[in-house]
């Protein structure tokens, strides 16, 4: 129990202090995630929106295809991408395989998926209470995805920020595809698997009550935000 | 209501869409006819009144002559326009409204915004329009917490923007009470007197008196009826808008 409570008095002791190496593990951790995301949610909020308002072939197959790549597991795609940028694989010659590069496209697989499917979901529905008047308005189905977007931007906001809880919590795909080496490629969540298989519980410990506190202020914004844009449009 | 053919500024193509004709259309859905041999003409002018019992038809009628359904056979022209240049020249109003999760302003300048017009030429037909739908005060206000009846008038501010030649209104005041009902109806006769055509369903009976100039009367999806409203009100043809407008029902 001792050990434990040195471990977290160490631990409060590297966040408050802003350790160096702490931050600038925390920083690459934001960087690959929330670049990750913002590429998903360029794909995956119109693809999601596409497949909930137009209609075209094979529309069916497309929803069945982004509810099973909800369910894969990260340490697959970290094995495909691993695959695709190994020197011998497809894209080899780009050499980015064990960079944040080859991180970020991990995460980027992983969180369109959930991003394309809530969206999906939301456009769905207000495509449902939209439709007639969209259509009345002479706005045909591809031209409509920018205004349903744009109405669901409050249920929108909430799926991205799911989509960034996955992949700064993720830690099966970067750890394929980054390494964790150490200053290169070494995340929040890699670290803390390596740190506590060493029984180095301090650092392990800063950087999990560091991914909780991400965690909230990602809410609590994405909730304040929400509220905000709800009393001044409705 | 007068009968009223001014001929006003529209904001584009000014191709006159009217007369339309609804030749034999016919409207099934799961192999059950909701529709049965439709056919009449719409001129410019007059505002027609679609009545009916509820299940005679009257929204499935204006969906399709609005072209957001097809029909099942046969045709609904619009005089010298394809379809989507009719389109431009029609504007339609539901019976709840569809508001945007915007301010009223910003839903008063939605369709002028997918047309393309001009933010300056945009702001001056959009606060007239408001203007026009006491709605000025509430410009800024969220759209979708305004009251049923302002968001109705909102509706019909956003309809009046695009100045259409023809104006479908689907029960447009089914949710509302008395006054609210009589602030749409101010709207709507404006709308007529700047000479655009009126075609709206309706089951009130006060309403049609106070409004039409024309009635179809549908039952059951056929229609029954389609006359002058004087002469409609006064002498029913068929026994079943006679026993519609004594106020009996019918199966």
């Amino acid at each position: 129990m001792s050990e434990f409570r040195d471990a977290l008095r160490t631990a409060i002791a590297l966040l408050v202090n802003l350790d160096g190496d702490l931050m600038a593990i925390v920083g690459l951790s934001l960087l690959v995630s929330l670049s990750a995301v913002l590429l998903a949610a360029l794909v995956g909020l119109p693809l999601g929106a596409a497949v909930a308002a137009c209609r075209f072939p094979g529309r069916q197959a497309v929803r069945v295809l982004l509810n099973a790549l909800l369910g894969i597991p990260p340490v697959v795609i970290g094995l495909i991408v691993y695959l695709l940028l190994s020197r011998a694989g497809p894209l080899g010659a780009l050499g980015l395989l064990f960079t944040p590069t080859a991180m970020i496209i991990a995460q980027w697989l992983l969180v369109t998926p959930i991003i394309a499917a809530l969206t999906q979901q939301t456009v769905s529905d207000l495509h449902d209470e939209y439709a007639e008047q969209l259509r009345s308005l002479g706005v045909g189905s591809l031209r409509a995805i920018p205004t349903l977007l744009w109405e669901g931007r409050l249920s929108l906001l909430i799926a991205v920020m799911a989509g960034f809880g996955r992949a700064i919590a993720e830690v099966g795909a970067v750890i394929i595809v980054g390494g964790n080496i150490n200053h290169v490629t070494r995340v929040m969540t890699t670290t803390i698997a390596l740190e506590t298989s060493k029984g180095n519980l301090a650092l392990a410990l800063a950087l999990g009550m560091l991914l909780l506190l991400l965690a909230l202020a990602v809410n609590a914004a994405a909730l304040v935000a929400r509220d905000v844009v709800n009393r001044l449009y409705g | 209501m007068a009968a009223c053919d001014t001929e006003h500024q529209r904001t584009g193509d000014t191709t006159n869409i009217l007369p339309l004709r609804v030749r034999d259309i016919c409207f099934d859905v799961g192999g059950k006819r909701l529709i049965e041999h439709i056919s009449f003409t719409v001129h410019a002018g007059p505002c027609l009144i679609i009545l009916g019992p509820n299940g005679a038809g009257k929204s499935l009628l204006l969906r399709l002559c609005h072209g957001l359904l097809s029909p099942s056979e046969g045709t609904i022209e619009w005089a010298k326009a394809d379809s989507s240049r009719a389109r431009n020249q029609q504007a339609m109003v539901f019976q709840r409204p569809v508001l945007l999760r915007r301010s009223v302003a910003a839903n008063a300048h939605f369709g002028l915004r997918l047309r393309r017009v001009p933010r300056r030429q945009r702001q001056a037909v959009v606060s007239e329009a408001l203007r026009q739908g006491g709605l000025t005060h509430v410009a800024n206000r969220a759209a979708r917490v305004l009251s049923g009846g302002e968001q109705q008038r909102l509706a019909l501010v956003r309809a009046w923007t695009l100045q259409p030649q023809v104006l479908f209104l689907d029960e447009p005041t089914a949710h509302l009470d008395p006054a609210a009902t009589r602030a749409v109806e101010t709207l709507l006769k404006r709308f007529h007197a700047a000479g655009t055509k009126l075609i709206m369903t309706t089951h009130d009976l006060g309403q049609a008196r106070r409004l039409a100039d024309e009635v179809i009367f549908l039952h059951r999806g056929r229609l029954l009826e389609h006359s002058p409203a004087n002469s409609f009100f006064a002498q029913p043809h068929s026994a079943e808008a006679a026993a519609f407008l004594d106020g009996n029902l019918l199966w």
